[in-house]
């Protein structure tokens, strides 16, 4: 395991992060010591609330202004911590510096990259307009953006999400820096575009030599990518050494449980006998966009003529890209967007069905969603946000009895009865999933549509929104369409699976064959991107 | 057959709602907690403090028009002379001698004619004097003595042009400036939040008739528009209030039809949809109580706009008639008289004031409360 010696550029002594709120004081970061040597990629890893973002937070003094640090963060033996704003940003944006996880956010839109590039390099003294101007170009096409000279002109709309995290890291680079922390820089891009991030990343590692801290709650990217690892939980760091070593012999029982939280087993197959639950045919979603007055309105197929058969028991893994139509795909065969096509439920056709006309079927056709902070209504309780489905479908059943109903449900997610009466604000993310799908399964429905149900979770608690949808399948005998771009889930529930991409079918066939053997090349991409685990962990 | 009650009946914890959360941070706001206190001593000083004020709010008193705000008792001494002095000559009558002893005045007067018992009635109705007397006549009933009591009165704020009691008059008009914002507020709330919602919910072609309709009423000039309910109402002012929430509700409808669009793309919203909640409880249990925050705030802000607005038509003659008074009025007519008796604008522009400032600082103080992020 490596020291602190004279190769060290960052070293984080006894950090301490407390945070004073209204409740009282919360420690977010109790004390760790973290050291960056020149030219290594060190990574961060963590669940969400570990403190493994505000550890870095208070190295490069961007805490929120409730926040407290004591300890030493030394650049280069210097202690920066605590130092005046001007003072700091003589290293910070120059020697250290960040990219954060939303590229969608982290650009200003009214600026072209061109004049978003430029500024720091200028404000920093080192160069002025015209030759910031040509760097500018140099960064762009050092971070493999296509055509740097053109699109150094561009806005920050007029590029995908991939490209503006380029131009983030180009941001970065432009000060030539000794340092450079990435905040779950691949957290909100695609899989594809994650592993061409990380490549590109790597590669600018060895040509710059710098050194990169990676901060991420993703094992996969930090088997992939560093050097050296800290595993942190609840604010300490509790184990900490090489990657191979980590992975390969974890001591810490936190840092096994990481490791073995990808969700594991398969799904039995289920036989052709059963009767077909959902027959879809030819469906077609199209949003129509006005162009201006008198102009002629673009058309957007999002969803364009999918098929699809679901038997009962059966899961259905929908895997794809953001914008790949599998979303909508999902609320279409609900009948929740007006769609175009034959859908037919039970052996009943229920496309084109009025609000009215579906109501007695909302029962039995469920949507479950992937934002457990978006999906309860933030001014009603509990037991209310369960129930509500039975007020509509059960309008006979008394307060008491649905009271009954909610309890019973919250004791089926393993949830404490007696927080009937709680908000949804006061539970975490896996617990707010918890509710969701207590409501669903309230009604007792035959078909559920899962939208990305374990997209925003951390992985431990991934595994366990897993088995409780694994048991509520067996128990009830429940059909479900599973759409989500995390293969590893998938894998996991699906009996088939569909590739969709720019609202088509890439590829379709039973889950084994698609992971296993995959046929197309865009399917074979996503595979490969996602690192999936096989029968040995896979070292890139 | 009594079933025991199964252990998932136990007692459930009570949670605390965003509101109760609102409610804290509110309590922690120190400007919004004096603002309310301010503001409910204000309510009660004009709820119970005209019923407590020694005068009428429509008394006149012609011996003290316009005299300033003073905590001592009128009339002041050196009032009592000339006025005893201005009656006796009203009633023919020469003062020979005069003086005060505790509040009496006793003067001994003569007069061409016999004096008239009735004489007394003239210094009576003086707002100085009470309980004339005219004793020891002579024989020939050409001289007498007059004996009266001095009345004295408090003007704590002063009167105006009128002679009416200030403190009394900005109490009352407390009462009609408060109820009326209230009022006012609470009609444009309704029909705002309602219509708002519908519109917002809805969206497509009812949201499109609907804001046009709002926009159609926005261009309508305000004045014509409450002069046309005027001739229709009359001039009652509750009637008439009512009528100017019913043009305030513009705003509210606009800002909860914004609230409503960003909502109805909440995922609670879609996941009651799927679940064939029908139109009118996602409205109820999702939509409107979402979009109570800001409209909380924004009434905070509108009670003070309508009472602004009472102040402005009653300027113009369109709102509370004499002897009625609102805050508005008197500031008004606090205006006129400015340079002679700066006392009739000084306060009831301090009550509406503060009663302003109140509501401004507690709008922000809700502001907060509800929505912590944005500080």
């Amino acid at each position: 395991m490596s020291t602190v010696n004279e190769n060290t550029v960052l070293e984080i002594e006894n950090l301490k992060v407390d945070f004073e709120t209204n409740t009282g004081t919360v420690n977010a970061v109790k004390g760790i010591n973290i050291h960056v040597d020149k030219g290594e990629t060190v990574a961060i890893v963590g669940e969400s609330g570990s403190g493994k973002s505000q550890t870095m937070m208070a190295a490069m003094g961007l805490l929120a202004s409730n926040g407290r640090t004591s300890g030493s963060v030394k650049y280069e033996g210097n202690n920066i911590l605590g130092l005046s704003s001007r003072k700091l940003n003589k290293i910070r944006g120059a020697k250290i510096t960040m990219i954060f996880q939303e590229p969608m956010t982290s650009l200003d839109p009214l600026y072209t990259i061109e004049r978003q590039l430029c500024e720091p390099m200028v404000e920093h003294g080192e160069y002025t307009w015209a030759s910031a101007r040509k760097r500018a170009v140099e960064l762009l096409e050092l971070v493999g953006i296509p055509e740097p000279a053109r699109k150094v002109k561009a806005y920050p709309y007029e590029m995908s999400g991939g490209q503006r995290q380029r131009v983030m890291i180009a941001m970065a680079l432009a000060n030539d820096p000794d340092i450079l922390i990435a905040d779950e820089p691949t957290t909100a891009l695609d899989v594809t575009t994650q592993a061409q991030i990380l490549d590109l990343m790597a590669d600018l590692q060895k040509r710059l030599g710098m050194a990169v801290v990676f901060i991420t709650h993703d094992l996969g990217i930090v088997e992939r990518i560093s050097d050296r690892v800290y595993v942190m939980r609840r604010g300490e760091v509790v184990e900490e050494g090489n990657t191979k070593e980590i992975f390969g012999n974890p001591q810490h029982e936190y840092t096994r449980m990481l490791l073995d939280a990808e969700p594991t087993g398969r799904k039995d197959l289920v036989p052709d006998t059963k009767p077909l639950v959902l027959d879809a045919t030819d469906v077609r979603v199209e949003f129509e966009t006005e162009n201006g007055f008198l102009m002629p309105k673009h058309v957007l197929r999002a969803v364009n003529d999918i098929s699809l058969k679901v038997r009962e028991g059966q899961t259905l893994g929908i895997v794809g890209e953001s914008g790949s139509g599998k979303s909508t795909l999902g609320r279409a065969v609900l009948q929740l967007l007006p769609s175009k096509g034959r859908v037919v439920y039970m052996g009943k056709d229920i496309s084109g069905a009025t609000r009215r006309a579906m109501r007695p079927l909302r029962k039995e056709m469920q949507l479950i969603f992937q934002d457990p902070f978006g999906s309860l209504s933030p001014r009603l309780t509990v037991g209310q946000i369960i129930t509500e489905g039975l007020l509509v479908h059960e309008p006979h059943l008394s307060a008491a009895e649905r009271d009954r109903y909610a309890c019973q449900a919250l004791e089926e997610v393993s949830m404490d009865p007696s927080m009937r009466n709680r908000y949804p604000h006061e539970f975490s993310g896996g617990q707010r999933q918890r509710i969701a799908i207590a409501r669903t399964m309230v009604l007792k429905p035959k078909l559920v549509v899962l939208d990305e149900p374990t997209s925003a979770l951390d992985r431990t608690i991934q595994k366990q929104v897993v088995e409780l949808l694994r048991k509520f399948q067996d128990e009830h005998n429940l059909t479900y369409l599973f759409i989500s771009h995390d293969l590893a889930v998938v894998r996991a529930m699906s009996d088939t699976v569909m590739v969709m991409k720019k609202g088509v079918v890439v590829e379709q066939g039973s889950a084994a064959e698609i992971f296993s053997n995959p046929q197309e090349a865009y399917t074979k991409e996503l595979v490969e991107a996602a690192v999936l685990k096989h029968d040995e962990p896979v070292v890139a | 057959m009594s079933v025991t009650s199964t252990n998932n009946k136990e007692t459930p914890e009570l949670g605390r709602s965003l509101w109760d959360d609102a409610k804290d941070r509110l309590k922690a706001n120190r400007a919004a907690v004096t603002s309310i206190v301010v503001l409910i001593f204000i309510t009660i000083l004009s709820i119970i403090g005209p019923m407590l004020a020694p005068h009428e709010y429509d008394a006149v008193y012609r011996d003290y028009v316009k005299v300033p705000a003073s905590l001592e008792a009128y009339p002041r001494q050196d009032q009592i002379e000339p006025a005893f002095m201005s009656v006796a000559k009203r009633a023919r009558l020469n003062v020979e001698s005069y003086q005060v002893v505790d509040g009496k005045v006793e003067a001994e007067v003569t007069s061409r004619r016999e004096i008239d018992e009735r004489n007394t009635r003239r210094f009576d109705r003086s707002d100085i004097f009470e309980n004339t007397q005219i004793i020891n006549y002579s024989e020939d009933r050409k001289s007498a003595t007059v004996t009266a009591d001095v009345q004295y009165m408090h003007f704590y704020f002063g009167t105006d042009a009128n002679g009416r009691d200030m403190l009394t008059r900005t109490l009352i008009a407390g009462r009609v400036s408060l109820t009326i914002g209230l009022l006012a507020t609470l009609v444009a709330i309704s029909i705002g939040v309602i219509y708002g919602t519908v519109s917002g919910y809805f969206g497509g072609k009812v949201d499109l008739i609907m804001m046009r309709v709002v926009d159609i009423l926005y261009s309508l000039p305000f004045i014509f528009f409450v002069i046309m309910l005027v001739v229709f109402f009359g001039r009652n002012f509750v009637l008439m209030f009512i009528a100017v929430g019913a043009v305030e509700w513009l705003d509210m409808a606009r800002i909860v039809r914004g609230q409503t669009l960003s909502i109805k793309r909440q995922e609670y919203v879609q996941a009651a949809e799927a679940m064939g909640v029908e139109s009118g409880g996602i409205l109820k249990r999702h939509i409107i109580p979402n979009t109570l925050g800001p409209v909380v705030v924004y009434m905070t802000l509108l009670v003070p706009k309508v009472i602004l607005l009472e102040s402005f038509l009653s300027f113009l003659g369109l709102g509370v008639q004499e002897p009625m008074t609102s805050w508005g009025v008197l500031i008004s007519e606090g205006a006129r008289n400015l340079q002679g008796a700066p006392w009739m604008l000084i306060f009831p522009s301090l009550f509406l004031t503060s009663t302003l400032f109140a509501l401004n600082f507690i709008g922000d103080g809700l502001r907060d409360a509800l929505d912590p992020k944005d500080r």
